[in-house]
């Protein structure tokens, strides 16, 4: 089943296009990855679909309601991780929860019981008491995770959930994530880090400057876009034009890049690149998300 | 029939938008109060107490009867409706844009089934209460200091919070413009000190030229002034209704246009 439905979905700023004719579809229980880099529209599309932003043209349900008139609703049964802390500094931590379970109607003592089971959840039960200020980025990066839990959510939207952790927090929310996922739990997750996408998106769309490029499991984009694996030769300036004209000769699906050149599809390029004259310069390894993002997003930075 | 129900529920939604749960934001806002007052709230008391008491027996000294009063029975009136105003004031200019470009308290709110509209009512009406706190217990040191007249003065608590709302409103208004703190320095230099000096708090309003007694007419704080002290002194009359209906017009006014204006800073 559909969860999320956007159709034709677009947001206009001023002078700037950030989401461009959006179509897309989250499954039911499935964690639905959205990459891309830096301004690519990610998260002006997630503030449309948690109703904060309106859309400058085009529709979204969620749940088969139609976000427009049913806001509320749709809201109330999804968790939302922001990218950017807005704990309440003026709360502690067990206030912060409670305060926020009643934004949900969750009575007095429901809220507290819940409130005190998610944080234990994310390791965070001796902190009842503590203030926002005294807590560690990776610990409020956890009460966030935490509070998005508190009013039970069908939906998950995380940006960027595990920006800036040290890999044992990484790996908690990851686990987190994966447990919920299990439970039913279907989850919208804005990343930049390409493994988090791998392990845990069941699809993945790549977005850049508004659109969404490609669309697929992350195994079905990396053999569509770049083969199961990529050969790395490395050449200095005098080299390069002989490699590529070799490469050029055999008709291979390459990439010149400043200090490297990427070979795709490896495995069907194997006797070729076998015989090269750059053999001894050439290293393989297998093929990752990243080289997918690469490929449909370019090299050079985007402002 | 379902179909128009959900039509005008999407109307609804777009022009009016305020549901009973603004008064969660107001929660909020109470629940961080409770535990934070002592930082402030004395300041907010003092100030006041000072300046009945500076101008009202040091000035009051120095000038006769005003309208047949003492000048010290004269002022307690007009300080606490300015008061009152200062309390919303504050709370709906700094208070607020703190919590929505600092702490992005805002923003954290309308991931709940709360919308825009829920959180400026909250605000406002939080706005008005601290108001309705002040007026109240301004009043009451007034009362001690025997300066209360007449039994209306139980209706001035009540008069505060509208008047809370008004102000609040209004400082909401501009909240949802301004682009940074700084420009509260206008709003209060500009617009909120003036109202203080012009609106009959010092001196009756006869005492201006003709041209600023008209202007003081349409400074808000001016019709709550005259109703706050025909309350305290009793002297009620049937025009003060014309000062009542100019206060409420006016906090439908700005309240609607700040409910506006603030949906589009929210959810840009």
């Amino acid at each position: 089943m559909t969860i999320i439905k956007t159709k034709n979905l677009t947001k206009k700023f001023k002078d700037l296009l950030a989401v461009d004719d959006v179509n897309l579809e989250v499954e039911e229980g499935e964690c639905f990855g959205l990459l891309g880099p830096n301004g690519a529209g990610k998260t002006s599309l997630i503030r449309m679909i948690t109703a904060v932003s309106p859309p400058t043209r085009g529709d979204i349900w969620v749940l088969g309601k139609d976000l427009r008139t049913h806001s509320r609703q749709v809201k109330a049964v999804l968790g939302v991780v922001p990218q950017l802390d807005n704990l309440d500094p003026d709360l502690t931590v067990l206030q912060n929860l409670t305060t926020f379970a009643r934004y949900f109607d969750i009575p007095k003592n429901e809220a507290r019981r819940r409130s005190i089971e998610v944080l234990s959840l994310f390791r965070l039960e001796d902190k009842h008491n503590s203030h926002i200020s005294e807590l560690s980025g990776g610990m409020k990066r956890r009460l966030l995770l935490a509070r998005s839990l508190i009013n039970m959510p069908k939906i998950m939207i995380l940006d960027e959930p595990t920006i800036g952790l040290d890999p044992q927090t990484k790996y908690l929310v990851w686990r987190k994530l994966t447990e919920l996922k299990s439970q039913g739990v279907t989850q919208l997750l804005c990343t930049q880090n390409m493994e988090e996408a791998t392990v845990l998106c069941d699809r993945v769309a790549i977005m850049h400057q508004g659109r969404i490029l490609s669309l697929g499991t992350p195994r079905e984009l990396i053999s569509r876009y770049v083969g199961s694996g990529i050969w790395e030769i490395e050449v200095n300036s005098d080299e390069r034009d002989k490699v590529v004209k070799e490469l050029e000769s055999h008709r291979l699906d390459f990439e010149d890049t400043e200090g490297k050149i990427y070979v795709f599809h490896a495995e069907a390029n194997e006797p070729v690149i076998g015989i090269a004259s750059f053999l001894e310069r050439a290293r393989r390894r297998p093929a990752t998300l990243e080289d997918v993002f690469f490929r449909l997003t370019g090299r050079s930075l985007i402002e | 029939m379902n179909k128009l129900f959900s039509r005008v529920l999407a109307w609804y939604d777009k022009y009016i938008g305020v549901s009973w749960r603004f008064i969660r934001v107001w929660q909020r806002n109470r629940d961080v109060f409770l535990r934070l007052w002592h930082s402030e709230a004395p300041g907010f008391v003092a100030e006041p107490i000072i300046i009945i008491l500076a101008m009202g027996l040091g000035l009051g000294a120095y000038v006769g009867l005003v309208d047949g009063e003492k000048y010290i029975e004269f002022i307690a009136p007009g300080i606490i409706a300015s008061y009152a105003m200062f309390s919303a004031s504050f709370e709906c200019t700094y208070g607020s844009f703190v919590r929505m470009e600092y702490q992005k308290t805002h923003d954290a709110i309308l991931a709940t089934p709360l919308n825009a509209d829920d959180v400026t009512a909250g605000e406002i009406f939080w706005g008005a209460t601290r108001s309705f706190l002040t007026g109240t217990v301004i009043l009451i040191i007034a009362a001690a200091f025997q300066l209360v007249h007449s039994p209306w003065a139980l209706l001035i608590p009540l008069l505060s919070f509208l008047e809370g709302i008004l102000f609040a409103a209004i400082a909401m208004l501009f909240t949802s413009i301004v682009p940074s703190m700084y420009s509260f320095n206008y709003y209060f230099t500009l617009f909120v000190t003036p109202m203080f000096f012009f609106s009959g708090v010092f001196f009756p309003l006869s005492s201006f030229p003709e041209l600023v007694q008209n202007l003081s007419w349409i400074v808000p704080l001016t019709p709550v002034v005259q109703l706050t002290r025909a309350l305290i002194n009793g002297k009620l009359q049937l025009d003060l209704l014309w000062a009542l209906a100019l206060i409420i017009a006016l906090t439908i006014l700005f309240f609607s246009v700040s409910l506006f204006t603030m949906r589009r800073r929210l959810t840009v």
